[in-house]
Order: structure tokens, then C-alpha cells, then sequence
């Protein structure tokens, strides 16, 4: 059979993103494909060189939005290990918070998107509706939703007032029966255990010749992570586990994004109940010549910053490497061979379809009320066990 | 398994001929300046060998010749050690390494249109992050990058 | 008001285009179609293809890759087609202004209709924005 090129991107409607997939496909089956990316690039390394150590921390948050202290806290380390300094530990604490709490927003992120690329608009919705609270819970400690600006080499720049962490504590408590409920709702049903089990896998030797980081590489059974193998912040002093699971198919990237959300959950409020009081900041003013490298675990994986200083107030060089490059060009090693369908979910782009059923309510033409909100919840949760039994799951 | 004296010893004997100077930084930090021709003997035996993650390659433009630092990080002992080859800037070359694992290939590709340096044996050398449209042999990375386009607005107009 | 203006204003579809930004912007808009904003109840909605968009939101600071193809797009959108741009980026590059691959402000390549201001706006201020624009067309 001849073969087709299917192009997807730059702007496809799912991603949010611009990046370019073709894929060459043989009948239903994908036997090439090549990535075109580019259309995100502004030259950051380039513009850092031109800033001051301190004003470089603002355009390395711009890096990625939804990432906007795994730059920053990489980039501090780095400038730190050039030093080299240890900062206060209070600054290592709000800095391991903020870092957690980006890490909740960013997996729900995730979530919420996936099941929006399988067609599954309810969790979608549920998800970013939980996602606000926690978005609260950055805006109350930070000042704003995102891009928090709260990282300078050497500490960080504000101080929580501790006023509001009787709220942020209530808020984080409140999201918890919602995570609950959203992982029975994936882990457990059955069409997306259809859907995405074996799908998309990645095996273990793979992930070593790629390189793959964070969750990819943890849900293929290569237990690596930065916060566990080079601890910094507060991670040596908070007990916490690594979630390692085994397939490495979609399904296993969910249940480890998943279940890392109550180990974050976990380290913030660990981190809260025992926040140190002291300095936090050391007031660098200085950095000498020589060269320094910061990792931070990010919501996608190691963020890695390398910095050669020359003794004047400027980056002689800043290479910043984010988790997403080497994760990247896995897709192709996930890709061929599959369907065209399971492409698109591996490459999360499916037809997109809105609805929110989160409120919806069923009435008759009287305007007599038959269901609502819980009886919705209700009626799906018997179809979910109905299908369960057909498909022999326990 | 190894412990970190024993690695750094088995690594300077074992490439006795292709160092050229080893920093022990800090405990956590090793530099280490090797032969540019040496590079994939060297760094295919950390990478398959030692068990090492390939974390990324920085490029740098030092002026009086082109660096390259491959960072490889030892989880089992925390450790991370920075392979430094130093070009020719007229010409750089260096053989790529993406013969020995695929996680070199995209950023061979970065470096070589963003610094300019040359990998021979590279399977697929075309552009990764810059448009068609940008000229040969401009590269922004490099210090004495000059704006090429006549048409950039550089003001906000205020 | 002619027919077709007057079926926009009631219900403006809006295709997202995000030409070199942080993501961020792009966030704040879905993130205005989710539970808490939803602006679904005043009859906007995403959509997925250019040739159905009434309104077309621009996020980023339009770099040589994308700018060509923002072009393209913005040609082949049905009309009247308003443009609105989100965030510092799109407004002036921001931060963004000396990068090398940052030649030109959106507004030079595109006409731009309503500037929504933010580093990333709040999902407040882009419904408020998308509501001024309506204003404008109507001419109120």
C-alpha cells in the first residue's frame, strides 16, 4: 500500500502549544514520523547573557508558564554552586512549597488535559475546577496565579505572611476528597483502562538511550529523581516516596502522575508544619568567576541550568535544558508501529469536544426537574460498574 | 558498586592519555578536560560502563576557542561529571556521539545551528529550533553575533 | 449592523493561536473555559479550526517561525474577523523585545483590534477584554 503524510500542527486544536508532527503512515499504521519544533523558540539563552544575575531569574521564569519555578530554582542553584553558598533554611522550605504546590497545579494540568485529548470532558472539567483552589493557594502565598517571582539567587525575595497559612492549609485539606474521588474515576474505569493499557509503551532500555527524565522515565520502572538522588530544598528533610511503576504505557504515566499529586500534597504540608523562622535571603552581591550547575525535579523532570560567570554582573553563558527535550524524541520510539488513533493519544491529539457535565441538569419540557448534579454522578457510576462486569475486571 | 574514589581513579587510569586536567570541584561537581578525538571512546564508557545519565551538552563561545561541556550524572554516588573538549573556533569539528546513544542527537543538532560547531557523523544534521528562512552560517550564540535583519524593530515606539 | 456582525456579537467563536509564548497566556484562556470562569455561558467557544473563528486571540511574541504562518492563518479567516492579543508578549514582546528571533511586534504583522495587558492576564481580565471588544464592534 502507498504511503501517507499526515500532517499534524503547528496550531492543532489540542495542543496548546505550536509543534509540528508528520506523521507517514501505511494504511492504519504509523511507520514514520519527525518532529518540527522551533515555533516556541525566543533565544532565552541569548537574552540571560544580556541581564543581570538577578534580573535574569524574570526571564528564565518566562520559560514556560506552566514550569515558573523549576526554571527559577534550577537557575538560583546553579548561581549558588558557582559561588558556592547554602541558603538560609527558611528560604529552602518556601522555596520547596512553592515548588511542591506548582508541581499539584502542573500534574492536575496534565490530568485534566489528557482526559480532554481522550474525549473524556468530565474529568477535564473536574480537574481544573480542583486546579483553581490550588492556584488560590499560590496567589495567597506568592501574589500572583502564576510567574511568582519570589526566586533571587542566594534565598528568595518575599516571606510568607503567616497569617494566611491557616487558609492554605484549609484549602489544601479541601482539594484532598476531590483527588480521591478524580483516582477512583480514572484508575478504575474501565474504558480508560481499554484505552490506554499497553498503549504508547517505552521500555526501560529505552528510557536509558533517551535519556527520558521525571514520570516518563519513572513510570518505566527507572526510579530517578533529582529531589531523592541529589536531595536540595527541604526534600532530605520530609519523608516522601518515589512512585516507580512497571508498563511504561500511557496508563502507567497517569497512575504515576496521580498518585506523585498526594506525595506533593504530602511535602507541603509537612513543609508548612515545620517552616523554620530565620533569614531568607543571604544578600549576595558578588558572584566570582567560575562555573556552577542546578537541576530541580520538575513537574516533567529534571530541569537542568549551567552557568559560566566571568566576574561582572552578567551570565558569561547560561545553557538551560528543559525536561521536555529529552522526553521529546522518545515519541519516537513510542510512535511507530502503532495506529494512527493510539498515535494521537501518544501524542495527545484527539478531536476536541466541550461539554461540561460537572452542573448539568435534565429537564423535562415542563421545566420539572428529573436529574441533577448527583444523580448524573450516580447514573455514571452504575454504567462504570455495569461495564466493569462485562469486561471482567474486579 | 563503586564508590566515588573509585570511579575518578578508574577513570584517570583508564584514560591516562586522553585527560588533559581534572577538576575536582566539590563533592558533587568533577570537570574534566579531555582530547576532542577521545570524546566518544570516553564518553561511551561513561554513558554504557559507569551507568551514567546523559544530562545535556553546553556549548560555549569562550572567545578564544569553542567549548563543549558533555554532563553526565552518576545517581548511585551523586555526582556529576562535565566532560570539557575546547575547539578550534575557525573550525570546529568533533565526532558526534550519537553512534553510542540517542540522547546526544537533538542537541548535536541545537549546538551545530546555534554555535556553529561541526559533528561529523551525525545521521540526520538538519535544523531544530531556527527557520528556514535564517541565513548560513550566522550563529546567534556566539559572541560576536551581529543582527542580520534590516526589517527587526528593536524599540517599543514610545 | 450587517447580518453577519450581529450573529458574532451574540456568540464569538474563538480559535487560540499561540505564536512563541510562555504557555501561560494559553493556560488563563482554557483556564476561562473551565467550571469557575466559563465563558461558555456567553456563547464563546474554542474551536478547532480557523475557518469557523469569529474572534482570533494571539498570545506570544511572534517569532520568525510562526510569524510567517500567523499571517497565513489571519488570511484565510472568514471576515470580519477581530484579533485580539493576549499578554505583554503579543502586546510589545515584552521581555522579549532584543531576542534575535523576536524581529517584529505582532501589531506590525497583523491589525490588532483589542490589547488585553498581563504577564499572564488574569482569566478576568480576558473575559473583560473579550467584552470590551464586543463594545467596540457594536459600537456602544
Amino acid at each position: 500500500m502507498a504511503k501517507s503524510v499526515i500532517p499534524i500542527g503547528p496550531w492543532h486544536p489540542l495542543q496548546e502549544e505550536p509543534e509540528f508532527f508528520t506523521l507517514t503512515v501505511d494504511g492504519e499504521t504509523v511507520v514514520d514520523m519527525d518532529v518540527s519544533i522551533g515555533y516556541n523558540h525566543r533565544g532565552i539563552e541569548k537574552l540571560s547573557e544580556m541581564k543581570s544575575f538577578d534580573q535574569a531569574t524574570f526571564v528564565i521564569e518566562r520559560i514556560c508558564g506552566i514550569c515558573s519555578t523549576s526554571h527559577p530554582f534550577a537557575y538560583t542553584r546553579a548561581v549558588e554552586d558557582v559561588i558556592p553558598v547554602e541558603v538560609p533554611d527558611r528560604a529552602k522550605y518556601i522555596r520547596t512549597i512553592i515548588a511542591e504546590t506548582e508541581r499539584i497545579h502542573s500534574h492536575l494540568l496534565w490530568l485534566g488535559l489528557a482526559g480532554h485529548f481522550l474525549g473524556y470532558n468530565t474529568i477535564y472539567h473536574w480537574v481544573w475546577k480542583l486546579r483553581e483552589e490550588i492556584l488560590d493557594v499560590c496567589e495567597i502565598l506568592t501574589g500572583n496565579r502564576n510567574n511568582y517571582a519570589i526566586f533571587k539567587p542566594g534565598g528568595v525575595r518575599r516571606d510568607f505572611n503567616m497569617d494566611d497559612i491557616p487558609l492554605v492549609l484549609r484549602k489544601i485539606d479541601g482539594i484532598i476528597p476531590t483527588v480521591d474521588r478524580l483516582k477512583k474515576a480514572i484508575l478504575d474505569d474501565p474504558v480508560l483502562h481499554a484505552r490506554l493499557k499497553g498503549i504508547g509503551i517505552l521500555t526501560k532500555e529505552e528510557v536509558i538511550d533517551y535519556s527520558a527524565l521525571g514520570p516518563t522515565a519513572r513510570a518505566s520502572g527507572v526510579a530517578k529523581d533529582v529531589r531523592k538522588d541529589a536531595p536540595y530544598g527541604a526534600y532530605d528533610r520530609v519523608d516522601w516516596d518515589m512512585i516507580v511503576t512497571e508498563n511504561g504505557d500511557v496508563f502507567d504515566k497517569v497512575v504515576v502522575r496521580v498518585l506523585e499529586t498526594y506525595e506533593s500534597i504530602k511535602i507541603v504540608k509537612t513543609c508548612i508544619a515545620e517552616l523554620p523562622g530565620g533569614e531568607i535571603d543571604l544578600n549576595i552581591k558578588d558572584i566570582p568567576p567560575g562555573e556552577g550547575i542546578g537541576a530541580h525535579e520538575a513537574p516533567r523532570g529534571e530541569t537542568f541550568h549551567y552557568i559560566r560567570s566571568d566576574g561582572t554582573n552578567r551570565p558569561a553563558r547560561h545553557k538551560v535544558r528543559a525536561p521536555t527535550f529529552m522526553n521529546l524524541p522518545t515519541y519516537k520510539a513510542t510512535v511507530i508501529g502503532e495506529t494512527i488513533s493510539y498515535a494521537t493519544i501518544i501524542l495527545a491529539a484527539i478531536d476536541p469536544c466541550y461539554c461540561c457535565t460537572e452542573r448539568m441538569a435534565v429537564r423535562d419540557v415542563e421545566g420539572k426537574r428529573l436529574f441533577g448534579g448527583p444523580d448524573l454522578v450516580k447514573l455514571s457510576q452504575e454504567k462504570t460498574a455495569r461495564m466493569k462486569r462485562e469486561m471482567g475486571m474486579p | 558498586m563503586r564508590t566515588r574514589e573509585q570511579v575518578l581513579k578508574d577513570l584517570q587510569t583508564r584514560f591516562k592519555d586522553d585527560i588533559v586536567d581534572l577538576l575536582d570541584k566539590s563533592p558533587k561537581r568533577v570537570y574534566m578536560e579531555i582530547k576532542p578525538e577521545s570524546i566518544v571512546r570516553v564518553g561511551s564508557y561513561i554513558f554504557k560502563d559507569l551507568e551514567a545519565r546523559f544530562n545535556i551538552a553546553s556549548g560555549v563561545d569562550a572567545r578564544s576557542h569553542i567549548e563543549i561541556l558533555y554532563h553526565f550524572s552518576l545517581e548511585y554516588i551523586n555526582l556529576l561529571i562535565s566532560l570539557r573538549v575546547k575547539l578550534d573556533r575557525k573550525k570546529p569539528v568533533i565526532d558526534s556521539l550519537t553512534t553510542e546513544f540517542k540522547a546526544v542527537n537533538w542537541i548535536e543538532r541545537e549546538m551545530s545551528e546555534l554555535l556553529g560547531i561541526e559533528f561529523k557523523g551525525h545521521p540526520e544534521m538538519k535544523r531544530l529550533l531556527l527557520p528556514d528562512e535564517w541565513p548560513e552560517g550566522v550563529y546567534p550564540l556566539r559572541t560576536d553575533y551581529e543582527e542580520w535583519d534590516k526589517n527587526a524593530i528593536r524599540d517599543r515606539g514610545v | 449592523m450587517s447580518f453577519a456582525v450581529n450573529a458574532m456579537l451574540k456568540s464569538p467563536w474563538v480559535f487560540h493561536l499561540s505564536t512563541g509564548s510562555c504557555n501561560n497566556c494559553d493556560i488563563e484562556i482554557l483556564d476561562c473555559l473551565t467550571p469557575r470562569f466559563d465563558i461558555e455561558r456567553f456563547g464563546m467557544l474554542l474551536v478547532g479550526s480557523i475557518k469557523h473563528a469569529d474572534v482570533l486571540l494571539v498570545t506570544g511574541s511572534c517569532n520568525r517561525k510562526s510569524a510567517g504562518r500567523l499571517k497565513t492563518l489571519y488570511e484565510q479567516a472568514p471576515q470580519p474577523c477581530v484579533v485580539v492579543a493576549i499578554g505583554e508578549c503579543s502586546l510589545s514582546r515584552g521581555l522579549f523585545i532584543h531576542s534575535y528571533n523576536c524581529p517584529v511586534p505582532l501589531d506590525k504583522i497583523i491589525p490588532v483590534s483589542v490589547y488585553i495587558p498581563g504577564c499572564p492576564p488574569k482569566p478576568e481580565a480576558i473575559i473583560g477584554g473579550v467584552v470590551k471588544l464586543i463594545q467596540k464592534v457594536k459600537g456602544t
